[in-house]
């Protein structure tokens, strides 16, 4: 047999108080898919870097086709023959395709012979592949799926036979990604390796050969992808038993909450990020808002909490026009009348990292009576509210005290939900949910959301995941380009047609 | 769980302060010794001249005074996300508004004056820092930037006014007329004379105690009102800050208005209590001097009140170094002081890495 294309022998690595790698072993097949899932903070990305060169280990060792390198640096990985599609691409932005191939393989002083040689050399990648991309775009005209292209031609034009692609699919539509695993496994077919980063159990099981899942810096399992399931490599992440799915009645829907008509939105560069939508959403029943990220959910929803002007249309809340958002107390306002919002992004906005958990429990909610005291804001009514909401919400460690920031992911998520949902809302506006957040807190926090609809309250759920919208919506709009593309109920929905919704393809 | 480098509070708090202020005391030995003179000496000299008797304290306290106003000024300013450097032109603008009121409302009574002195002092000196406040929230100019012009701005403003207008005719330096005893604030020695106590002449004066209302003030402010908490989450992050309803505009002109005000109170100190007149450049550098304090003492006003003594002892300590020690000129001890500015504010992090891995516990190993 073949040795294998890498193997980790007792990887372990420290950053500061934090083993994030305990002495890893790690065979990976030559000519083989081989997928990694864990939980953040699990380790996946700290032994990539340490494959990759971005990280040392402080010990183990490392073979390539069964011998021994060192590697130190990116450069050492790639002489190794290991390239990295990294979720966050790692192009420059103005520069064109070309350039961006060549960055870092220029291949002497003089730009020309090597501009030439790569142009030929990609072309014939391109076409063996089935990578078609314009060489000459800039990256900054190029669609996400075109870009991430870019990133695999980078990794092929530099020899890579083994290759890493971290969270290859966040960016994508589900048709985008079905295209990359058939790239992935025509390379498999060549004799070439890949390693697959991911969370998406769904994806481990369509398209690797074989899974290890990583919990706490340690591989716990190593399994042939066809001899096992969802279940079990859930419950191998998290270390016991989850539903994949929270139980759902049907919904009742009552009175009409929220009307949007017609709105439209620009950005900060004055670009149409929505253009003209218009939707309901009623009392007691979950609307989903799919759609390939940066397709216009983010503004519609910070539009929704007025935090960003409109251009047009407008927005009808309990049958009352809201004021123009813009304003920086049309948030507030917003709040006042039962509206509340879960932020996309808690990091930069629906929390503050460096406060103690008992003031980012009250951010928004800071002026409210109950916590004022004379001219004072009681820290005791304010830490009192924190431990509350984290008894309800299973924040651990339930410490109001604790730097916001030091929460992992989804107990941080848990005191933002907590917070809004405290407050007894009519409304409550939430974008992706579960980013980031493990999947043992993923369930509670989907059961919280189906609670707040079976007490007649209106939700209106953006999220990047489709299998999130399928498992919570009663409705899914998909947006496209900042347009409502299709509407179908829960009970029609199926990924495929959403998919191709998503790529503005229409159904 | 602790991030990467991230410390026990009392490390943060006690150990690093003072390892860096060892440092700099060893580094400034090395200094002396170049210069031919005896450390241990100058040393003691230093620490005589700052608390060795009750004159000695009473200048230290007097310097320190100024440092709190001064470093609270940086503090509050800094807890909303804002650099302000500018606390020299807001103290010397704010100068201008107490002696208005000390020369021309001079025959209110004592209570009235002092009440407008304050005001006025605040007043200008909020003012002066609500404009590059108010330039970086509607307009986006560096508060860094803007304030540094108008530090050169009230230079040259106070250096017109005082050598054009004010100006005290029998007076060859550009200064105003000295202001009636109705029109001073009481000095320490007086104070203390009312309750029988013997006290030593000094510039120490009840601005003293208003430093230390201001600075328990500032406390309860930021810490504990929602217009601290509002201007916190401005300096945090803006964006949580609107998500919240908090207009970061608004909170940025704010936290400027207080940061000017509360260096505007120097000029009480220094103005109406020490030199009872205005007079060019009395701020010398407290301003700057600060932005060293409020790093040193982590924002926090206990942590500015322990600075601002420590940097009250080394002026006055260094005061009397020049004077006792022939080697060691008042140039010299600018540099001591320096070097303390230089590891206690811009070096602070050297020892972090260190003391983080001597102890930080790994957790969960």
């Amino acid at each position: 047999m073949d040795a294998p294309a890498l193997r980790l022998t007792g990887i372990d690595k420290h950053f500061g108080p934090v083993h994030a790698n305990r002495s890893v072993d790690l065979s990976v097949a030559k000519g083989s898919i081989h997928g990694i899932v864990g939980e953040n903070g699990a380790g996946k990305s700290t032994l990539m870097g340490v494959v990759y060169g971005y990280h040392t280990a402080d010990q183990g060792s490392i073979e390539v086709d069964g011998k021994p390198v060192r590697i130190a640096a990116p450069q050492d990985a790639i002489a190794a023959g290991i390239g990295m599609v990294h979720q966050h691409f790692m192009l420059v932005e103005n520069f064109t395709v070309l350039e961006n191939v060549l960055l870092g393989a220029e291949g002497g002083a003089l730009l020309a012979k090597g501009r030439a040689r790569a142009r030929a050399e990609l072309e014939r990648l391109a076409r063996e592949y089935g990578l078609s991309v314009d060489l000459d775009a800039k990256i900054e005209d190029l669609h996400v799926g075109a870009q991430q292209r870019v990133e695999i031609l980078k990794a092929l034009y530099r020899g890579a036979r083994i290759l890493i692609l971290d969270e290859p699919t966040a960016v994508l539509t589900p048709q985008e990604a079905d295209k990359l695993f058939e790239l992935l496994a025509l390379w498999r077919d060549q004799g070439r390796t890949v390693l697959l980063i991911t969370h998406k159990l769904r994806e481990i099981l369509a398209v690797t050969d074989r899974v290890t899942v990583m919990r706490q810096g340690a591989i716990v399992a190593t399994r042939e992808t066809a001899a096992t399931n969802r279940e079990e490599l859930a419950e191998l992440m998290v270390g016991r038993r989850v539903a994949l799915r929270v139980p759902k009645g049907s919904a009742a829907p009552g009175a009409e909450i929220l009307r949007v008509e017609n709105l439209v939105c620009a950005d900060g560069r004055k670009t149409e990020r929505l253009r003209g939508v218009s939707f309901a959403v009623r009392a007691g029943e979950i609307v989903g808002i799919a759609g390939v990220s940066g397709n216009g959910q983010s503004e519609l929803l910070e539009a929704l909490a007025g935090l960003r002007p409109i251009a047009g249309g407008r927005i009808l809340y309990k049958g009352e026009a809201l004021p123009a958002p813009g304003d920086p107390a049309r948030a507030k306002q917003a709040r006042a009348r039962a509206i509340a919002h879960v932020p996309e992004d808690r990091h930069r906005m629906g929390m503050v990292v460096a406060f103690p958990a008992y003031e980012t429990a009250i951010l928004g909610y800071h002026d409210d009576a109950e916590l004022a005291e004379g001219p004072l804001l009681s820290e005791a009514r304010a830490t009192a509210r924190c431990d509350k909401l984290m008894g309800q919400f299973d924040v651990r460690p339930a410490d109001p005290r604790l730097k916001s920031g030091k929460f992992s992911g989804g107990n941080q998520q848990k005191i933002v939900l907590g917070r809004e949902i405290d407050r007894d809302p009519d409304l409550l506006l939430v974008g992706q949910p579960t980013r980031g957040v493990d999947i043992g807190a993923i369930e509670f926090i989907h059961r919280r959301l189906v609670e707040l609809r079976d007490r007649g309250k209106a939700v209106l759920l953006v999220s990047c995941e489709l299998d999130e919208i399928l498992a919570l919506a009663d409705r899914i709009l998909t947006v496209c380009d900042g347009r409502i593309v299709g509407e179908v109920a829960a009970a029609e929905a199926d990924e495929r047609r959403i998919g191709l919704m998503m790529a503005g393809i229409a159904a | 769980m602790r991030a990467k480098g991230e410390l026990p509070a009392w490390i943060d708090v006690v150990v690093l302060p003072l390892a860096n202020l060892t440092l700099a005391f060893a580094l400034s030995g090395l200094v002396v010794i170049a210069v031919g003179e005896d450390p241990v000496k100058a040393m003691r000299v230093l620490v005589q001249g700052a608390i060795g008797h009750p004159e000695a304290i009473a200048f230290t306290l007097y310097y320190a005074t100024n440092f709190v106003f001064t470093g609270l000024a940086v503090a509050v300013a800094f807890h909303a996300g804002l650099f302000n450097i500018g606390g020299e032109g807001q103290a010397y603008i704010a100068g201008l508004g107490v002696a208005l009121v000390c020369l021309y409302l001079d025959f209110l009574p004592w209570p009235l004056v002092f009440l407008l002195a304050l005001a006025a002092g605040m007043g200008f000196g909020a003012a002066w820092g609500a404009v590059p406040g108010w330039l970086q929230a509607r307009r986006g100019s560096h508060i860094v930037i803007t304030t540094i012009m108008f530090n050169f701005i009230a230079a040259a403003l106070m250096t017109y006014l005082l050598s054009h207008v004010l100006l005290d005719p029998g007076h060859g330096a550009p200064e105003t007329r000295r202001f009636l005893p109705g029109a001073t604030l009481p000095s320490m020695q007086t104070m203390l004379g009312w309750i029988g106590v013997d006290a030593p002449r000094s510039p120490l004066n009840l601005a003293f105690f208003l430093a230390l209302i201001a600075a328990f003030l500032v406390h309860v402010y930021i810490r504990h009102t929602r217009w601290g908490y509002a201007l916190r989450v401005v300096g945090q992050n803006e964006q949580a800050a609107r998500y919240a309803g908090i207009d970061p505009g608004r909170a940025i002109v704010v936290a400027m208005a207080i940061s000017g005000a509360l260096a505007g109170m120097m000029a009480l100190n220094e103005i109406m209590g020490a030199h009872q007149r205005l007079l060019a450049a009395f701020t010398s550098g407290f301003g700057f001097v600060g932005i060293a304090v409020a790093l040193m003492g982590r924002n926090h006003p206990v942590g500015v009140c322990l600075a601002a003594l420590l940097f009250g002892a080394l002026y006055q300590g260094g005061a009397e170094l020049a004077f006792e020690m022939r080697g060691i000129s008042r140039e010299m001890v600018i540099v001591i002081q320096g070097l303390i500015i230089l590891f206690c504010g811009a070096l602070e992090n050297m020892f972090r890495p260190a003391l983080a891995a001597l102890f930080a516990k790994p957790e969960r190993a």
